[in-house]
C-alpha cells in the first residue's frame, strides 16, 4: 500500500466517529458551516482617512512615508538615490520610465539569468505595488511587470515602492484578499526585515532590505 | 543538531524542578512573556470582531479536520496542476528519507532551511546529517539554537532561553566551523549580533540551490503554500534556490483562499503581538520566471491520524502555532520550554505531544500534568482550543488507560504505572472523608508527630512527593482550632461588645 493511501485511510478510520453529514461537501455547505460575521473593515473612514491610516501604520513599523503627485514623482525619487548615495538601481521590466526621468543611478534590469550574487551588489531596487493594506500598514506585490520577481525586492538592502492612492489602497486584509490572483507568487511587505530574536529587542533588518521606503503617489 | 529528538529527556517535573532553580531562565521567561502577553493583548484590542475572528477560524479548522481526507486529495490536485509535486509520509522515518532522496536527486550536499517545527518534530536535520547532507537553520533563534548545539524551548522565539551575552560568546566559538566566521570585536548589542547573523548566513543563502521550508497554511482550492516571517530569511529559501522541498502538517490545510483573511488577521496578532508580521510569502507550484523551478511538498502525518482519531483530544490540529498560550502559561513561565521534552512547548504541547507520540514514554506520561488547568491558554487560544478539556481527557488516559489509536490502530491502553499510588491514595482519602472520627484522630496524630515527618514521603508516595514540596502539617488541627476558639467569631463579638 502507498503513504497515499495509508494516510487517507487512516484519515477515513479516524473520522468514523462523525456522522456522515448528509448534504454533499460543497461551497454551499462550507458556507454554511462557517459563519463569516466578521468585519470586512474595522471602522468607518473616507478614502483620505484610509491613505492616512495607511502612511501611519506603515512609519509605525518603521517603514519611512513620503507622498507626491505623478508630476513629482521623478524628482522626488532622484533625491532618495541622491541622499542615500546609491549608484545602481534595479528596474522591473514594465516600470513606468517617468518615474525615473530624473534618476542618476545606473538602470540594473531583472533578468533571470542574473544571479544572486549579481543582485546583491546592487544599491537599490524601485517597484510599483499589486494592493497596500491600510490597517495593516502592508504593501503587497504579485510579480506584475511593474514589480518583477519576489527576489529583487529581498536581497538589495534599499527598496522603494511606489503606491498609487488611493486606486491601491484598501482597508482590509479581507479586501486585500479580493483583489489578488492565489495564482500569481504574493510577497506581503509590512515595514522593513525585522526580528526580535535576542532579548526580544527589536532589530531591522537581518536579510531583506534594512531600509524600506515607501511614495503615496496621487493622481493629481 | 537543532533540537528535532529528546530522547533520554526526563519527564517533566524533573526537568521542570532543575528549571525553576535556574533564576536567570526565569527572569528571561518572565520578561519574555509577559512583554509578549501585554502587547498581545493590545493588538487583539484593536480588533472589535476578535471574538468572531476567533469562532470562524474554529469552524474552518473543524470542518477541514471533519473532511480531511477530501481537502487533502484536492489540494494534491491544486499543487499537481500547478507544477509541483506532492509526496505522502506517514511517520517522521518516512518524510526523512523522502526528502534526503530528493536533495541527493539535485546533487547537493547541503540545504538552508526556513524555521519549521513539522521539520523539527521528524528530526530532519539530523536524518539529513546521516546521509551526508548538512541543513542550514536561517531563522536568528534556529541558528543560535544550532551553533549552540541547544534545543529551542519556545515555539516563536526559541532562543528566549539565551541572553545576549551567551549569544555572542556562541556566536565567536561556533560560526567559524559553520561557515564565514564572527567578525573581530564582536560585541553583546543585538543590533551587532544581527549583523553578524546576516554576514554568515547571506553567504549561504545567495550559493544555495536547495532550500527546505514548512507552511503555516496551504489552501486546497488553490494550492497555494503560505509562510509568515519576519527576517526575510523565509524568503531568501524560498524564492532564492533552484528547488524548494516543503514539509509540512496535513492538518495545515484549509479549503479556500478566502479562509486566509481569517487566520492572516489573528495568527500575526496572536504570536508577535503585531497588526502583520513584516513578511508572507505565499506560492502556488512553480512558476518559470518567478523563484524555484522545482517545488516538492511533503505531506506529513505522523501521529495526526491518531490524534484526528480522539474524539475529545483532535481539537488539537486547529493550532495554527501562534504560541500565545506559552505566553500566559504560569506553568510555562517557570518550567521553560525545555522541560515539556518536545518540540512543542508550554500548554499547547502538553496535548499535542502526547497525542502524536503516544502516551507511552515516561514525558508523554507526564505532560497532561504539566499544567495549574488554569485555562488562560484557552482565552487566548485564537481558534478557541480547550487545551484544559485535553489536559483531563489525557489524564484520564494516562491513569485509567482505554482506547486509543496509534499507528492507524485501535489499541488499548493499560493504565500508566506510576500512577496506581494515586488512585490507591484517593480511595484511601473516600474512606477517612466517609468516616469523620478516623479523620480527625488521623489529624491528631499528625499535628503531634509533625516534627518527625519525614521531606518525602515513604513506599509508593514518594513518587508524588518527588515532584512536590510537602506541605507543612499545622500546630494542631483545623477542627480543634474551631472548637478551642469558636470559629474566632465568639471572640469578634465579645470585643464588639467591650
Amino acid at each position: 500500500m502507498s503513504a497515499r493511501d495509508r494516510v487517507l485511510g487512516r484519515v477515513r478510520r479516524a473520522l468514523a466517529d462523525v456522522p456522515a453529514d448528509s448534504v454533499p461537501v460543497d461551497d454551499v455547505a462550507y458556507e454554511k458551516a462557517v459563519d463569516r460575521g466578521y468585519a470586512r473593515e474595522h471602522g468607518v473612514r473616507t478614502v483620505e482617512e484610509t491613505v492616512d491610516l495607511l502612511a501611519e501604520n506603515l512609519a509605525d513599523y518603521r517603514a519611512i512615508v513620503h507622498r507626491c503627485t505623478e508630476d513629482e514623482v521623478s524628482d522626488l525619487l532622484m533625491r532618495l538615490y541622491a541622499e542615500r548615495g546609491s549608484e545602481t538601481v534595479l528596474v522591473p521590466p514594465e516600470l513606468p520610465p517617468h518615474w525615473l526621468a530624473a534618476a542618476d543611478p545606473v538602470r540594473v534590469h531583472d533578468r533571470a539569468v542574473s544571479t544572486p550574487h549579481e543582485l546583491d551588489r546592487v544599491d537599490s531596487v524601485i517597484t510599483g505595488c499589486a494592493v497596500a493594506v491600510a490597517e495593516t500598514g502592508t504593501i503587497v506585490l504579485d510579480g506584475s511587470p511593474d514589480q518583477g520577481r519576489r527576489r529583487i525586492t529581498l536581497v538589495p538592502d534599499h527598496h522603494v515602492c511606489v503606491v498609487r492612492v488611493p486606486d491601491q489602497v484598501v482597508a482590509s486584509v479581507p479586501q486585500a484578499l479580493e483583489r489578488l490572483d492565489p495564482v500569481r507568487p504574493l510577497t506581503w511587505i509590512s515595514g522593513p526585515s525585522a526580528t526580535s530574536d535576542i532579548e526580544l529587542d527589536r532589530v531591522e533588518g537581518v536579510h531583506g532590505p534594512r531600509t524600506l521606503e515607501v511614495v503615496l503617489m496621487s493622481g493629481e | 543538531m537543532s533540537g528535532g529528538t529528546f530522547v533520554g529527556m526526563p519527564a517533566f517535573p524533573a526537568a521542570a524542578r532543575e528549571a525553576v532553580g535556574d533564576t536567570t531562565l526565569r527572569a528571561n521567561l518572565r520578561h519574555a512573556t509577559h512583554t509578549i502577553r501585554d502587547k498581545r493583548a493590545r493588538a487583539v484590542a484593536e480588533l472589535s470582531d476578535w471574538d468572531r475572528l476567533r469562532e470562524a477560524g474554529k469552524r474552518i479548522k473543524d470542518h477541514t479536520l471533519r473532511h480531511l481526507d477530501r481537502y487533502l486529495v484536492q489540494l494534491e490536485e491544486s499543487i499537481e496542476r500547478a507544477g509541483g509535486t506532492v509526496h505522502w509520509a506517514a511517520d517522521a522515518e518516512e518524510a526523512n528519507r523522502i526528502v534526503a532522496d530528493l536533495v541527493r536527486a539535485t546533487g547537493e550536499t547541503e540545504v538552508v532551511k526556513v524555521k519549521s517545527m513539522a521539520t523539527q518534530e521528524i528530526g530532519l536535520n539530523e536524518a539529513l546529517e546521516a546521509e551526508g547532507i548538512r541543513a542550514y537553520e536561517t531563522d536568528l533563534a534556529e541558528l543560535i539554537v544550532q551553533l549552540g548545539r541547544d534545543r529551542p524551548s519556545h515555539i516563536l522565539v526559541p532562543a528566549i532561553h539565551r541572553n545576549r551575552g551567551e549569544i555572542r560568546d556562541i556566536f565567536r566559538k561556533e560560526m567559524a566551523d559553520w561557515g564565514r566566521p564572527a567578525p573581530d570585536g564582536l560585541t553583546d548589542t543585538p543590533a551587532e549580533l544581527a549583523e553578524a547573523a546576516r554576514l554568515h548566513l547571506r553567504e549561504k543563502f545567495l550559493r544555495a540551490k536547495v532550500g527546505i521550508s514548512g507552511a503555516n497554511f496551504m489552501v486546497a482550492e488553490t494550492g497555494t503554500l503560505v509562510v509568515v516571517e519576519s527576517e526575510g530569511n523565509g524568503r531568501m529559501c524560498l524564492t532564492l534556490p533552484e528547488t524548494l522541498i516543503s514539509v509540512v502538517g496535513i492538518e495545515k490545510v484549509v479549503p479556500a483562499w478566502r479562509d486566509l483573511e481569517v487566520f492572516l488577521q489573528t495568527l500575526p496578532r496572536s504570536s508577535t503581538a503585531e497588526r502583520m508580521n513584516p513578511y508572507t510569502s505565499m506560492w502556488t507550484g512553480t512558476s518559470d520566471r518567478d523563484g524555484p523551478s522545482t517545488f516538492h511538498l511533503v505531506l506529513l502525518d505522523n501521529g495526526r491520524t491518531d490524534t484526528l482519531a480522539d474524539e475529545v483530544g483532535r481539537q488539537a490540529l486547529r493550532c495554527i502555532r501562534c504560541s500565545a498560550c506559552l505566553n500566559v502559561c504560569p506553568v510555562y513561565e517557570r518550567a521553560g520550554g525545555h522541560a515539556y521534552g518536545s518540540v512543542y512547548p508550554g500548554p499547547i504541547g502538553a496535548i499535542l505531544s502526547p497525542q502524536l507520540r503516544g502516551t507511552g514514554s515516561e514525558i508523554d506520561a507526564s505532560l497532561p500534568y504539566a499544567s495549574s488547568l488554569c485555562g488562560a491558554c484557552y482565552e487566548v487560544c485564537p481558534v478557541a482550543i480547550d487545551i484544559p478539556e485535553v489536559l483531563v481527557h489525557l489524564r484520564e488516559r494516562v491513569v485509567q488507560g482505554g482506547e486509543a489509536t496509534r499507528g492507524g490502530n485501535r489499541v488499548t491502553l493499560k493504565p500508566a504505572k506510576g500512577h496506581a499510588a494515586e488512585r490507591a491514595a484517593m480511595r484511601a482519602a473516600g474512606l477517612a472523608f466517609a468516616r469523620p472520627g478516623a479523620l480527625r484522630a488521623g489529624q491528631r496524630l499528625a499535628s503531634r508527630t509533625r516534627r518527625l515527618h519525614p521531606r518525602t514521603l515513604p513506599g509508593p508516595g514518594r513518587a508524588w512527593s518527588a515532584t512536590r514540596d510537602l506541605p507543612e502539617v499545622p500546630v494542631e488541627p483545623f477542627r480543634d482550632w474551631w472548637q478551642r476558639t469558636r470559629g474566632g467569631g465568639g471572640r469578634t463579638t465579645e470585643s464588639n461588645g467591650q
